[in-house]
Protein backbone atom coordinates (compact mmCIF):
# COMPACT_ATOMS: atom_id res chain seq x y z
CA UNK A 1 0.00 0.00 0.00
CA UNK A 2 1.19 3.44 -1.14
CA UNK A 3 2.04 5.19 2.20
CA UNK A 4 0.06 6.81 5.05
CA UNK A 5 2.00 10.17 4.22
CA UNK A 6 1.46 10.58 0.68
CA UNK A 7 -2.23 9.44 0.65
CA UNK A 8 -2.80 12.15 3.49
CA UNK A 9 -0.70 14.86 1.49
CA UNK A 10 -2.95 14.20 -1.55
CA UNK A 11 -5.88 14.37 1.02
CA UNK A 12 -4.58 18.42 2.35
CA UNK A 13 -3.77 19.13 -1.63
CA UNK A 14 -7.56 18.49 -2.31
CA UNK A 15 -9.46 19.70 0.42
CA UNK A 16 -7.26 22.49 2.00
CA UNK A 17 -5.02 24.01 -0.94
CA UNK A 18 -7.62 23.92 -3.93
CA UNK A 19 -5.86 21.68 -5.85
CA UNK A 20 -8.61 20.96 -9.04
CA UNK A 21 -8.77 19.60 -12.00
CA UNK A 22 -9.93 23.25 -13.69
CA UNK A 23 -11.52 21.96 -16.96
CA UNK A 24 -12.47 19.03 -19.37
CA UNK A 25 -12.76 20.32 -22.82
CA UNK A 26 -13.87 18.10 -25.63
CA UNK A 27 -12.70 19.56 -28.91
CA UNK A 28 -14.72 18.81 -31.46
CA UNK A 29 -14.13 19.11 -35.11
CA UNK A 30 -17.39 20.79 -37.18
CA UNK A 31 -16.11 20.52 -40.49
CA UNK A 32 -18.66 18.18 -41.59
CA UNK A 33 -21.34 20.72 -40.54
CA UNK A 34 -20.34 23.38 -43.68
CA UNK A 35 -24.05 23.81 -45.37
CA UNK A 36 -24.60 26.75 -48.06
CA UNK A 37 -27.84 27.33 -45.92
CA UNK A 38 -27.22 28.32 -42.55
CA UNK A 39 -30.46 26.98 -41.22
CA UNK A 40 -29.29 23.78 -42.05
CA UNK A 41 -25.19 23.98 -40.97
CA UNK A 42 -26.82 25.41 -37.23
CA UNK A 43 -29.28 22.02 -36.93
CA UNK A 44 -26.38 20.13 -38.26
CA UNK A 45 -24.28 21.78 -35.43
CA UNK A 46 -26.55 21.31 -32.85
CA UNK A 47 -27.02 18.18 -33.56
CA UNK A 48 -23.36 17.02 -33.33
CA UNK A 49 -22.75 18.51 -29.82
CA UNK A 50 -25.64 16.90 -28.42
CA UNK A 51 -24.87 13.85 -29.63
CA UNK A 52 -21.09 13.47 -29.34
CA UNK A 53 -21.10 15.24 -25.62
CA UNK A 54 -24.02 14.03 -24.24
CA UNK A 55 -22.27 12.06 -21.89
CA UNK A 56 -19.51 14.85 -21.23
CA UNK A 57 -20.99 16.49 -17.82
CA UNK A 58 -22.11 13.29 -16.41
CA UNK A 59 -18.32 11.46 -17.21
CA UNK A 60 -16.89 14.49 -15.51
CA UNK A 61 -18.76 14.15 -12.33
CA UNK A 62 -18.09 10.02 -12.31
CA UNK A 63 -14.58 11.02 -12.50
CA UNK A 64 -14.63 13.45 -9.75
CA UNK A 65 -16.71 11.30 -7.14
CA UNK A 66 -14.38 8.19 -7.94
CA UNK A 67 -11.57 9.72 -8.01
CA UNK A 68 -12.14 12.51 -5.10
CA UNK A 69 -11.13 15.23 -6.97
CA UNK A 70 -12.83 18.39 -8.16
CA UNK A 71 -13.25 18.87 -11.66
CA UNK A 72 -14.47 22.20 -11.49
CA UNK A 73 -15.51 22.81 -15.40
CA UNK A 74 -16.78 20.99 -18.17
CA UNK A 75 -16.53 22.69 -21.87
CA UNK A 76 -16.64 22.17 -25.55
CA UNK A 77 -14.42 23.94 -27.50
CA UNK A 78 -14.97 23.56 -31.61
CA UNK A 79 -13.61 24.20 -35.16
CA UNK A 80 -13.30 28.30 -35.56
CA UNK A 81 -17.09 29.37 -36.89
CA UNK A 82 -15.64 31.85 -39.08
CA UNK A 83 -14.41 28.60 -41.38
CA UNK A 84 -17.95 26.86 -40.23
CA UNK A 85 -20.20 29.56 -41.31
CA UNK A 86 -18.08 31.13 -44.60
CA UNK A 87 -19.90 28.99 -47.34
CA UNK A 88 -22.91 29.93 -46.20
CA UNK A 89 -25.44 32.63 -47.75
CA UNK A 90 -25.44 34.35 -43.68
CA UNK A 91 -24.31 38.07 -43.34
CA UNK A 92 -24.39 37.69 -39.88
CA UNK A 93 -22.98 34.72 -37.75
CA UNK A 94 -25.19 35.54 -34.64
CA UNK A 95 -27.41 32.43 -35.98
CA UNK A 96 -24.11 30.19 -35.23
CA UNK A 97 -23.73 31.62 -32.22
CA UNK A 98 -27.02 31.25 -30.82
CA UNK A 99 -27.30 27.29 -31.95
CA UNK A 100 -23.79 27.09 -30.32
CA UNK A 101 -25.47 28.51 -27.13
CA UNK A 102 -28.43 26.55 -27.00
CA UNK A 103 -26.24 22.77 -27.99
CA UNK A 104 -24.02 23.99 -25.17
CA UNK A 105 -26.60 24.40 -22.30
CA UNK A 106 -28.89 21.28 -23.90
CA UNK A 107 -25.66 18.89 -22.67
CA UNK A 108 -24.95 21.22 -19.43
CA UNK A 109 -21.71 22.40 -20.42
CA UNK A 110 -20.01 25.78 -18.81
CA UNK A 111 -18.61 27.17 -21.73
CA UNK A 112 -18.65 26.41 -25.41
CA UNK A 113 -15.44 28.30 -27.41
CA UNK A 114 -14.90 28.65 -31.21
CA UNK A 115 -16.89 31.41 -32.06
CA UNK A 116 -13.38 32.39 -33.54
CA UNK A 117 -11.20 33.78 -36.54
CA UNK A 118 -7.67 33.61 -37.12
CA UNK A 119 -6.77 36.39 -39.40
CA UNK A 120 -3.10 36.79 -38.42
CA UNK A 121 -2.59 37.59 -42.39
CA UNK A 122 -5.71 38.71 -43.52
CA UNK A 123 -9.38 38.48 -44.31
CA UNK A 124 -11.91 36.55 -45.62
CA UNK A 125 -15.57 37.05 -46.41
CA UNK A 126 -16.34 34.53 -43.76
CA UNK A 127 -13.84 36.73 -41.26
CA UNK A 128 -15.46 39.73 -41.79
CA UNK A 129 -18.85 38.68 -40.90
CA UNK A 130 -17.58 36.75 -37.90
CA UNK A 131 -15.61 39.64 -36.53
CA UNK A 132 -18.86 42.12 -37.12
CA UNK A 133 -21.09 39.65 -35.26
CA UNK A 134 -18.81 39.14 -32.40
CA UNK A 135 -20.41 41.84 -30.57
CA UNK A 136 -24.05 40.54 -30.74
CA UNK A 137 -23.16 36.99 -30.43
CA UNK A 138 -21.70 37.69 -27.26
CA UNK A 139 -23.98 40.02 -26.35
CA UNK A 140 -27.00 37.83 -26.88
CA UNK A 141 -25.28 34.25 -25.70
CA UNK A 142 -24.64 33.32 -22.16
CA UNK A 143 -21.78 30.50 -22.50
CA UNK A 144 -20.43 31.05 -25.79
CA UNK A 145 -16.89 32.59 -25.90
CA UNK A 146 -14.93 34.13 -28.93
CA UNK A 147 -11.36 34.37 -30.26
CA UNK A 148 -9.35 36.02 -32.70
CA UNK A 149 -5.62 35.12 -34.11
CA UNK A 150 -4.55 38.91 -34.72
CA UNK A 151 -0.83 37.82 -35.30
CA UNK A 152 1.89 35.30 -35.55
CA UNK A 153 5.79 34.66 -35.35
CA UNK A 154 5.24 33.26 -38.88
CA UNK A 155 2.93 35.89 -40.27
CA UNK A 156 3.53 39.30 -38.22
CA UNK A 157 0.83 41.32 -36.84
CA UNK A 158 -2.39 42.26 -38.71
CA UNK A 159 -2.69 45.87 -38.05
CA UNK A 160 -5.91 46.42 -39.58
CA UNK A 161 -7.64 43.23 -37.84
CA UNK A 162 -5.86 45.13 -34.45
CA UNK A 163 -7.70 48.45 -35.28
CA UNK A 164 -10.54 46.55 -35.79
CA UNK A 165 -10.63 44.50 -32.59
CA UNK A 166 -10.05 47.74 -30.40
CA UNK A 167 -13.92 49.11 -31.79
CA UNK A 168 -15.33 45.26 -31.20
CA UNK A 169 -14.14 45.35 -27.56
CA UNK A 170 -15.91 48.91 -27.13
CA UNK A 171 -19.23 48.27 -29.39
CA UNK A 172 -19.22 44.42 -27.26
CA UNK A 173 -18.90 46.58 -23.80
CA UNK A 174 -21.73 48.66 -24.56
CA UNK A 175 -24.14 46.14 -25.54
CA UNK A 176 -23.57 44.50 -22.26
CA UNK A 177 -23.23 47.55 -20.24
CA UNK A 178 -25.92 46.08 -18.30
CA UNK A 179 -23.92 43.53 -16.99
CA UNK A 180 -20.85 45.84 -16.76
CA UNK A 181 -19.30 45.06 -19.75
CA UNK A 182 -19.79 41.05 -19.27
CA UNK A 183 -19.16 40.05 -22.81
CA UNK A 184 -15.64 41.22 -22.86
CA UNK A 185 -14.99 38.56 -21.05
CA UNK A 186 -15.90 36.11 -23.11
CA UNK A 187 -13.14 37.30 -25.76
CA UNK A 188 -9.70 36.71 -26.50
CA UNK A 189 -7.24 38.89 -28.64
CA UNK A 190 -4.43 36.17 -29.75
CA UNK A 191 -1.35 35.95 -31.67
CA UNK A 192 0.53 33.06 -32.10
CA UNK A 193 -3.24 31.22 -30.71
CA UNK A 194 -3.12 27.72 -30.27
CA UNK A 195 -5.49 24.84 -31.50
CA UNK A 196 -5.45 22.18 -28.18
CA UNK A 197 -6.30 25.49 -25.85
CA UNK A 198 -8.89 23.93 -23.03
CA UNK A 199 -8.77 26.82 -20.78
CA UNK A 200 -11.88 29.89 -21.62
CA UNK A 201 -12.24 32.07 -23.23
CA UNK A 202 -9.54 31.52 -25.93
CA UNK A 203 -10.63 27.37 -26.70
CA UNK A 204 -11.04 26.62 -29.96
CA UNK A 205 -10.70 23.33 -31.84
CA UNK A 206 -7.58 23.81 -34.63
CA UNK A 207 -8.18 22.74 -37.92
CA UNK A 208 -5.23 20.13 -37.48
CA UNK A 209 -6.97 18.48 -34.79
CA UNK A 210 -8.96 15.04 -34.62
CA UNK A 211 -13.09 14.62 -34.69
CA UNK A 212 -13.17 14.59 -31.17
CA UNK A 213 -10.45 14.73 -28.39
CA UNK A 214 -10.23 15.25 -24.61
CA UNK A 215 -7.77 18.03 -23.71
CA UNK A 216 -7.66 18.61 -19.88
CA UNK A 217 -6.55 22.05 -17.74
CA UNK A 218 -5.17 21.23 -14.49
CA UNK A 219 -4.84 23.78 -11.35
CA UNK A 220 -3.39 24.23 -8.17
CA UNK A 221 -1.34 27.16 -7.38
CA UNK A 222 -2.58 26.80 -3.72
CA UNK A 223 -0.03 23.56 -3.62
CA UNK A 224 2.24 26.07 -4.74
CA UNK A 225 2.14 28.35 -2.51
CA UNK A 226 2.23 25.97 0.32
CA UNK A 227 5.22 24.09 -0.28
CA UNK A 228 7.00 27.36 -0.76
CA UNK A 229 6.11 28.62 2.88
CA UNK A 230 8.38 25.81 3.67
CA UNK A 231 12.14 27.39 2.07
CA UNK A 232 11.51 30.39 3.27
CA UNK A 233 15.38 31.90 2.92
CA UNK A 234 16.48 29.53 1.10
CA UNK A 235 18.36 29.69 -2.95
CA UNK A 236 16.39 29.43 -5.99
CA UNK A 237 17.77 26.34 -7.12
CA UNK A 238 15.72 25.08 -4.38
CA UNK A 239 12.76 26.92 -4.91
CA UNK A 240 12.75 25.55 -8.57
CA UNK A 241 13.13 21.76 -7.78
CA UNK A 242 10.16 22.10 -5.16
CA UNK A 243 8.17 24.16 -7.65
CA UNK A 244 9.46 21.17 -10.46
CA UNK A 245 8.28 18.13 -8.13
CA UNK A 246 5.07 19.68 -6.99
CA UNK A 247 3.76 20.63 -10.51
CA UNK A 248 5.06 16.99 -11.62
CA UNK A 249 1.98 15.66 -8.96
CA UNK A 250 -0.52 17.91 -9.56
CA UNK A 251 -0.36 17.43 -13.53
CA UNK A 252 0.05 13.47 -12.96
CA UNK A 253 -3.87 13.77 -12.12
CA UNK A 254 -4.30 15.50 -15.13
CA UNK A 255 -3.14 12.68 -17.32
CA UNK A 256 -5.21 10.29 -14.99
CA UNK A 257 -8.24 12.60 -15.39
CA UNK A 258 -7.74 12.85 -19.51
CA UNK A 259 -6.88 9.47 -19.87
CA UNK A 260 -9.79 8.17 -18.06
CA UNK A 261 -12.09 10.41 -19.58
CA UNK A 262 -11.47 10.16 -23.12
CA UNK A 263 -11.29 6.36 -22.70
CA UNK A 264 -15.04 6.43 -21.31
CA UNK A 265 -16.36 9.19 -23.81
CA UNK A 266 -14.86 6.82 -26.77
CA UNK A 267 -12.57 10.63 -27.99
CA UNK A 268 -9.10 10.53 -28.23
CA UNK A 269 -6.55 11.84 -25.37
CA UNK A 270 -5.38 15.21 -26.53
CA UNK A 271 -3.03 16.91 -24.71
CA UNK A 272 -2.67 18.09 -20.47
CA UNK A 273 -2.61 22.00 -20.02
CA UNK A 274 0.36 22.72 -17.11
CA UNK A 275 -1.30 25.46 -16.55
CA UNK A 276 -1.19 27.15 -12.97
CA UNK A 277 -4.63 28.56 -13.21
CA UNK A 278 -5.34 30.69 -10.64
CA UNK A 279 -9.54 31.13 -9.17
CA UNK A 280 -10.46 34.39 -6.78
CA UNK A 281 -10.78 31.87 -3.84
CA UNK A 282 -8.27 33.25 -0.77
CA UNK A 283 -5.05 30.52 -1.04
CA UNK A 284 -5.50 29.89 -4.97
CA UNK A 285 -3.67 32.37 -6.19
CA UNK A 286 -0.28 32.90 -8.57
CA UNK A 287 0.26 36.42 -7.01
CA UNK A 288 0.71 35.05 -3.93
CA UNK A 289 3.31 32.22 -4.95
CA UNK A 290 5.62 35.02 -6.11
CA UNK A 291 4.86 36.94 -2.64
CA UNK A 292 6.05 34.01 -0.92
CA UNK A 293 9.19 33.84 -3.18
CA UNK A 294 9.98 37.05 -1.36
CA UNK A 295 8.44 40.46 -2.27
CA UNK A 296 6.18 42.16 -0.30
CA UNK A 297 3.63 42.61 -3.05
CA UNK A 298 2.99 41.54 -6.60
CA UNK A 299 4.30 44.35 -8.69
CA UNK A 300 7.51 44.83 -7.11
CA UNK A 301 10.25 44.99 -8.63
CA UNK A 302 11.34 41.14 -8.75
CA UNK A 303 8.02 40.26 -9.67
CA UNK A 304 9.08 39.33 -13.47
CA UNK A 305 12.01 37.36 -12.69
CA UNK A 306 9.59 35.38 -9.89
CA UNK A 307 6.94 34.37 -12.58
CA UNK A 308 10.23 33.43 -14.49
CA UNK A 309 11.30 30.82 -12.59
CA UNK A 310 7.70 29.75 -11.61
CA UNK A 311 6.71 29.46 -15.46
CA UNK A 312 9.23 27.56 -16.31
CA UNK A 313 9.52 25.58 -13.43
CA UNK A 314 6.02 24.52 -14.00
CA UNK A 315 6.60 22.61 -17.56
CA UNK A 316 10.01 21.25 -16.35
CA UNK A 317 8.11 19.57 -13.66
CA UNK A 318 4.53 18.82 -15.76
CA UNK A 319 6.54 17.90 -19.08
CA UNK A 320 7.40 14.40 -17.44
CA UNK A 321 4.05 13.76 -15.64
CA UNK A 322 1.93 13.54 -19.03
CA UNK A 323 2.27 11.69 -22.32
CA UNK A 324 1.16 15.01 -24.30
CA UNK A 325 1.58 18.44 -23.34
CA UNK A 326 -0.25 21.22 -25.04
CA UNK A 327 -2.41 24.00 -24.62
CA UNK A 328 -0.82 26.98 -22.84
CA UNK A 329 1.40 25.09 -20.15
CA UNK A 330 2.57 27.77 -18.11
CA UNK A 331 1.04 30.59 -14.93
CA UNK A 332 -1.46 32.67 -16.31
CA UNK A 333 -1.94 36.08 -14.67
CA UNK A 334 -5.64 37.11 -15.19
CA UNK A 335 -6.28 39.89 -12.75
CA UNK A 336 -9.97 39.79 -11.32
CA UNK A 337 -9.37 35.74 -11.10
CA UNK A 338 -6.62 36.36 -8.97
CA UNK A 339 -7.31 37.20 -5.24
CA UNK A 340 -3.18 38.08 -5.14
CA UNK A 341 -3.71 39.95 -8.11
CA UNK A 342 -6.64 42.41 -7.19
CA UNK A 343 -4.93 43.35 -4.12
CA UNK A 344 -1.92 44.38 -5.78
CA UNK A 345 -3.83 46.28 -7.68
CA UNK A 346 -6.01 47.97 -5.26
CA UNK A 347 -3.13 48.67 -3.15
CA UNK A 348 -1.11 50.27 -6.28
CA UNK A 349 1.85 48.21 -6.38
CA UNK A 350 0.64 46.12 -9.65
CA UNK A 351 0.32 48.33 -12.68
CA UNK A 352 -0.43 47.81 -15.87
CA UNK A 353 2.86 48.32 -17.51
CA UNK A 354 4.01 45.83 -14.92
CA UNK A 355 1.34 43.38 -15.76
CA UNK A 356 2.82 43.83 -19.91
CA UNK A 357 6.15 43.20 -18.68
CA UNK A 358 5.45 39.98 -16.88
CA UNK A 359 3.19 38.94 -19.83
CA UNK A 360 6.81 38.49 -21.28
CA UNK A 361 7.79 35.52 -19.03
CA UNK A 362 4.52 33.63 -18.85
CA UNK A 363 2.20 31.90 -20.66
CA UNK A 364 -0.13 34.52 -21.66
CA UNK A 365 -1.22 37.91 -21.47
CA UNK A 366 -2.89 40.94 -20.31
CA UNK A 367 -5.81 38.67 -19.12
CA UNK A 368 -8.94 40.17 -17.07
CA UNK A 369 -8.25 43.86 -16.73
CA UNK A 370 -10.92 46.09 -16.81
CA UNK A 371 -10.26 49.65 -18.17
CA UNK A 372 -12.58 52.87 -17.58
CA UNK A 373 -15.25 52.55 -19.76
CA UNK A 374 -14.23 55.81 -21.90
CA UNK A 375 -11.14 54.47 -23.11
CA UNK A 376 -10.81 55.12 -26.40
CA UNK A 377 -10.75 51.94 -28.96
CA UNK A 378 -7.78 53.11 -30.33
CA UNK A 379 -5.71 52.68 -26.79
CA UNK A 380 -7.26 49.11 -26.89
CA UNK A 381 -6.08 48.46 -30.36
CA UNK A 382 -2.62 49.71 -29.10
CA UNK A 383 -2.60 47.99 -26.27
CA UNK A 384 -3.30 44.80 -27.91
CA UNK A 385 -0.37 45.73 -30.59
CA UNK A 386 2.01 45.81 -27.76
CA UNK A 387 1.35 42.08 -26.46
CA UNK A 388 1.15 41.13 -30.11
CA UNK A 389 4.44 42.25 -30.63
CA UNK A 390 5.83 40.30 -27.37
CA UNK A 391 4.42 37.60 -28.69
CA UNK A 392 5.44 37.30 -32.37
CA UNK A 393 9.22 38.68 -31.61
CA UNK A 394 9.36 36.06 -28.76
CA UNK A 395 7.44 33.09 -30.46
CA UNK A 396 5.18 32.63 -27.47
CA UNK A 397 1.44 32.98 -26.96
CA UNK A 398 -0.27 36.29 -25.59
CA UNK A 399 -3.66 36.80 -25.14
CA UNK A 400 -5.99 39.96 -24.26
CA UNK A 401 -8.81 40.33 -22.49
CA UNK A 402 -9.89 43.67 -21.78
CA UNK A 403 -12.88 44.77 -20.00
CA UNK A 404 -13.80 48.66 -20.58
CA UNK A 405 -16.27 48.51 -18.29
CA UNK A 406 -19.36 51.46 -19.38
CA UNK A 407 -19.81 53.80 -16.77
CA UNK A 408 -16.83 53.17 -14.72
CA UNK A 409 -13.80 55.16 -13.80
CA UNK A 410 -10.16 54.56 -12.28
CA UNK A 411 -10.73 53.48 -8.39
CA UNK A 412 -14.41 52.06 -8.89
CA UNK A 413 -14.34 48.12 -8.74
CA UNK A 414 -16.08 45.77 -11.11
CA UNK A 415 -18.00 42.96 -10.36
CA UNK A 416 -18.18 39.80 -12.40
CA UNK A 417 -18.66 36.74 -10.12
CA UNK A 418 -18.13 33.25 -9.76
CA UNK A 419 -14.69 32.16 -11.87
CA UNK A 420 -14.39 35.95 -13.16
CA UNK A 421 -14.13 37.07 -10.25
CA UNK A 422 -13.81 41.39 -9.09
CA UNK A 423 -11.65 44.10 -10.65
CA UNK A 424 -10.55 47.59 -9.81
CA UNK A 425 -10.57 49.52 -12.53
CA UNK A 426 -7.19 50.36 -13.89
CA UNK A 427 -5.73 53.58 -15.36
CA UNK A 428 -4.04 53.60 -19.14
CA UNK A 429 -1.37 56.33 -20.71
CA UNK A 430 -3.37 59.01 -22.02
CA UNK A 431 -0.87 59.89 -24.15
CA UNK A 432 -2.67 59.10 -27.94
CA UNK A 433 -1.91 56.28 -30.37
CA UNK A 434 -4.42 57.11 -32.91
CA UNK A 435 -2.27 58.40 -35.63
CA UNK A 436 -0.42 55.15 -35.04
CA UNK A 437 -3.25 52.77 -35.23
CA UNK A 438 -5.05 54.51 -38.12
CA UNK A 439 -1.93 53.49 -40.37
CA UNK A 440 -3.25 50.11 -40.70
CA UNK A 441 -1.31 47.00 -42.80
CA UNK A 442 1.18 44.65 -41.60
CA UNK A 443 3.62 44.47 -39.41
CA UNK A 444 5.95 42.31 -40.86
CA UNK A 445 7.39 39.00 -39.25
CA UNK A 446 10.37 38.83 -37.48
CA UNK A 447 13.62 38.05 -39.00
CA UNK A 448 13.39 34.79 -37.13
CA UNK A 449 10.31 33.38 -38.54
CA UNK A 450 12.60 31.85 -41.51
CA UNK A 451 13.85 28.94 -39.73
CA UNK A 452 13.61 26.62 -42.87
CA UNK B 1 -11.11 -1.90 -8.21
CA UNK B 2 -8.77 -0.84 -5.38
CA UNK B 3 -10.04 1.76 -3.78
CA UNK B 4 -8.06 3.58 -0.65
CA UNK B 5 -10.46 4.53 2.36
CA UNK B 6 -9.36 6.72 4.80
CA UNK B 7 -11.46 7.77 7.84
CA UNK B 8 -10.32 11.31 9.99
CA UNK B 9 -11.49 12.70 13.24
CA UNK B 10 -12.02 12.52 16.95
CA UNK B 11 -10.89 9.11 18.97
CA UNK B 12 -14.30 7.43 20.00
CA UNK B 13 -14.96 3.76 19.95
CA UNK B 14 -16.30 1.79 17.86
CA UNK B 15 -14.84 3.31 14.64
CA UNK B 16 -13.18 0.06 13.13
CA UNK B 17 -16.71 -1.60 14.24
CA UNK B 18 -18.66 0.43 12.45
CA UNK B 19 -16.84 0.93 9.20
CA UNK B 20 -15.90 -2.99 8.60
CA UNK B 21 -19.90 -3.46 9.54
CA UNK B 22 -20.95 -1.16 6.13
CA UNK B 23 -18.04 -2.78 4.37
CA UNK B 24 -19.24 -6.25 4.88
CA UNK B 25 -22.41 -5.06 4.01
CA UNK B 26 -21.49 -4.01 0.77
CA UNK B 27 -19.65 -6.74 0.33
CA UNK B 28 -16.41 -4.93 0.18
CA UNK B 29 -12.95 -6.94 1.07
CA UNK B 30 -10.97 -5.24 3.32
CA UNK B 31 -6.80 -5.58 1.87
CA UNK B 32 -4.91 -3.53 4.32
CA UNK B 33 -5.50 -1.59 7.08
CA UNK B 34 -2.87 0.90 8.89
CA UNK B 35 -3.97 3.40 11.77
CA UNK B 36 -2.55 5.67 14.22
CA UNK B 37 -4.33 8.04 17.10
CA UNK B 38 -1.91 11.15 17.42
CA UNK B 39 -3.18 13.47 20.27
CA UNK B 40 -6.90 12.44 20.26
CA UNK B 41 -6.93 12.50 16.42
CA UNK B 42 -8.12 9.44 14.95
CA UNK B 43 -6.49 8.48 11.10
CA UNK B 44 -7.08 4.77 9.37
CA UNK B 45 -6.15 4.20 6.01
CA UNK B 46 -7.93 1.20 4.25
CA UNK B 47 -6.90 -0.40 1.17
CA UNK B 48 -10.47 -2.05 -0.29
CA UNK B 49 -11.42 -4.11 -3.23
CA UNK B 50 -14.97 -3.41 -4.43
CA UNK B 51 -15.01 -5.59 -6.85
CA UNK B 52 -17.64 -7.53 -5.78
CA UNK B 53 -20.09 -5.66 -4.48
CA UNK B 54 -22.95 -5.00 -6.38
CA UNK B 55 -24.04 -1.34 -5.57
CA UNK B 56 -22.54 1.76 -7.13
CA UNK B 57 -19.64 4.03 -6.28
CA UNK B 58 -21.86 6.65 -5.93
CA UNK B 59 -24.05 4.27 -3.28
CA UNK B 60 -20.90 3.11 -1.68
CA UNK B 61 -20.02 7.01 -0.84
CA UNK B 62 -23.39 7.58 0.46
CA UNK B 63 -23.39 4.71 2.29
CA UNK B 64 -20.09 5.79 3.98
CA UNK B 65 -21.03 9.20 4.57
CA UNK B 66 -24.16 8.29 6.41
CA UNK B 67 -21.45 6.07 8.64
CA UNK B 68 -19.07 8.98 9.09
CA UNK B 69 -22.18 11.23 10.47
CA UNK B 70 -23.39 9.09 12.69
CA UNK B 71 -20.04 8.68 14.49
CA UNK B 72 -18.59 11.91 14.06
CA UNK B 73 -15.91 11.23 11.70
CA UNK B 74 -14.86 12.70 7.99
CA UNK B 75 -15.22 9.21 5.59
CA UNK B 76 -13.43 9.46 2.06
CA UNK B 77 -13.35 7.20 -0.73
CA UNK B 78 -11.27 7.72 -3.56
CA UNK B 79 -10.23 5.18 -6.25
CA UNK B 80 -6.65 4.05 -5.53
CA UNK B 81 -5.36 5.14 -8.95
CA UNK B 82 -5.34 8.72 -7.84
CA UNK B 83 -2.23 7.88 -5.35
CA UNK B 84 -0.37 5.62 -7.76
CA UNK B 85 -0.27 8.35 -10.08
CA UNK B 86 0.22 11.23 -7.81
CA UNK B 87 3.59 9.27 -5.78
CA UNK B 88 4.47 6.55 -7.93
CA UNK B 89 6.81 6.74 -10.93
Amino acid sequence: MINQGEILSTIKMIESENLDVRTITMGLSLRDCIDTDANKSCDKIIKKITTYAKDLVKTGEEIEAEYGIPIVNKRISVTPISLIAESSDAKSYVCYAKALDKAAKEVDVDFLGGFSALVEKGFTKGDRILLDSIPEALAQTDVVCSSVNIGGTKSGINMDAVKQMGQIIKKTADLTKDKDGLGCAKLVVFTNAVPDNPFMAGAFHGVGEGECVINVGVSGPGVVRSVLKDLKGLPFDEVAETIKKTAFKITRIGQLVAKEASMRLGATFGIVDLSLAPTPAVGDSVARILEEMGISACGAHGTTAALALLNDAVKKGGVMASSNVGGLSGAFIPVSEDEGMIEAVRKGSLTLDKLESMTCVCSVGLDMIALPGHTPAETISAIIADEAAIGMVNSKTTAVRIIPVPGKNVGDMVEFGGLLGSAPIMPYSSESSIDFINRGGRIPAPLHALKN
Amino acid sequence: MRAILTVIGKDTVGIIASVSHILAKLNINILDINQTVLQEYFTMIMLVDYKASSVSFEQIKTELNNVGDEIGMVIRIQREEIFDSMHKL
